[in-house]
């Protein structure tokens, strides 16, 4: 990011006294709308969450309250967890569908990027699946 | 069935009545509607998600996302708005400015001209960095002095046959590399992308004499840095007719839409109207305004379709910028949260 510094205590998680782990606010810093609202709609996607919803505190600050209520005894850390996993699953899935469709001489000199990029799993997983449906 | 039929309606249109729009939130979550299982699955969100291309020109990018919501459409919307990076110009170095156009106007003008540079060739500046090192800048001149044409008939009054350089284009910026830059990109063509962005007026005599210095940034930090001129989405249009219109009522719904929209058909002599193309419609609801017509006609939008248009400023990578930088931006904030 552009401003790059030393960034104090990016996630807070704040519990009310009394309560065992399963509801939370987290405060995220330096986070807006842009988050916020798809990791909500990707949290109630989930059926143990009770209760989610975000606020911005105020315009002025860019920090966000993040608020997840489980049913059961559920720690409140796992939908959070999993509704960030599952964002990044969708970003993933976007990002191939949208390379796929790119005109031929893109997909080409986009291949060639990838192959200077060091290889995780799932851009490995990305490049074959491309490569399977150039071959096909 | 017609119970079912409404809670699909609910679920999948955004309905416009007459005095506003119904069904606006997305609801599909689970608990909300018994037997249906809304529950996050990514594999039948993989087997029902589409991209289209409808259009991909020069500077402009049109497409469709299927079987998306809402939060998720927008905030890759914000992201290429607000946090796909771009070079454009940041310090201005003043050697000689004696143009009418005052030096921080100048400064903000020439800060504004979208530059054609792959911001992913280059680094973000370091924080108190005054300087700046071969990786994370580029250079231009902007250098131009307007002089008389002697050869200017005497009675002539136009600008253009009086003076030389008197007009002075985005054209005249030049890149000046640094350090190994020339070594690093041998063939890479840094300018302006557009060549006629008119900076400044000079008369003989004045002179402007710069040298800027182009950075990586976002823009949430200044929207100089936005990649695009636009970045915006509607939803696809899902006009119905609720029974048949005829003869003269189909004359006149056919005006109500945008055109394309209604196609009007003889079917044993009688004029019936049929809907052709909902996607043309912009939707100005002018149907309302006539009592025997509001009836017969449901208009909606379909909620996980999004038709986006993206104007960029930058040609090169245009839906390499797209490709690289938004989706997998959402994806890295994502990651960053992870415990």
């Amino acid at each position: 990011m552009a401003e790059s510094g030393e960034r104090k205590a990016a996630l807070e998680m704040v519990q009310a006294d009394g309560t065992d782990g399963n509801c939370v606010t987290f405060v995220l810093h330096d986070e807006d709308h842009t988050l916020g609202n798809s990791l909500r709609y990707m949290v109630m996607k989930n059926p143990d969450v009770e209760f989610c919803g975000y606020c911005i505190t105020h315009p002025s600050e860019s920090k966000i309250n993040f608020r997840i209520q489980t049913r059961g005894s559920l720690p409140a850390v796992e939908p959070f967890r999993k509704g960030l996993n599952d964002l990044m699953g969708v970003c993933q899935h976007v990002l191939d569908t949208f390379e796929v469709r790119l005109l031929p001489e893109e997909l080409r000199s986009f291949l060639d990027q990838e192959r200077q990029r060091t290889f995780d799993a799932e851009s490995l997983i990305a490049f074959s699946g491309i490569l399977c449906l150039t071959l096909v | 069935m017609a119970a079912k039929r409404s809670m699909d309606e609910l679920r999948e249109r955004v309905v416009l009545g007459e005095f506003g729009v119904r069904n606006v939130h997305t609801t599909d979550f689970p608990g909300n509607y018994p037997g249906y299982d809304d529950a996050w699955d990514q594999r039948r969100f993989e087997e029902a998600f589409r991209v289209d291309v409808v259009r991909e020109e020069d500077g402009v990018l049109e497409f469709d996302m299927v079987g998306i919501d809402a939060a998720i459409a927008n905030a890759f919307r914000r992201i290429l708005l607000a946090e796909v990076p771009t070079m454009a110009v940041e310090k201005v170095f003043v050697y000689n400015n004696t143009s009418i156009v005052q030096d921080e106007i100048l400064a903000h003008r020439l800060g504004l001209i979208p530059i054609r540079a792959d911001p992913r060739l280059f680094e973000y500046r370091n924080q108190g960095d005054e300087e700046g090192t071969e990786i994370d800048t580029l250079q231009f001149q902007l250098k131009i002095k307007c002089s008389r044409n002697p050869q200017a008939a005497k009675e002539s009054s136009d600008p253009n046959e009086l003076y030389f350089n008197h007009k002075v284009y985005s054209k005249h910026m030049t890149w000046v590399p640094l350090g190994n830059q020339t070594d690093l990109f041998p063939d890479a063509d840094f300018r302006p992308v557009h060549d006629d962005i008119l900076i400044a007026l000079l008369r003989p005599g004045q002179e402007i004499d710069v040298l800027m210095h182009c950075v990586k940034g976002i823009g949430k930090d200044h929207a100089k840095f936005s990649p695009v001129a636009t970045a915006s989405y509607r939803l696809l249009p899902d006009i119905t007719l609720l029974q048949p219109v005829e003869d003269e009522a189909a004359e006149t719904l056919q005006k109500c839409f945008s055109p394309g929209v209604i196609e009007i058909q003889n079917i044993k002599g009688k004029k019936v109207a049929r809907v052709a193309n909902a996607r043309l419609d912009t939707f100005s609801r002018e149907v309302f305004r006539h009592e025997g017509l509001k009836n017969l006609v449901r208009l909606a939008r379909v909620r996980n379709h999004y038709i986006s248009a993206k104007v960029w400023l930058a040609r090169s990578t245009a839906s390499g910028k797209m490709r690289g930088k938004c989706w997998s931006h959402l994806q890295a904030e994502a990651a960053q949260w992870q415990c």
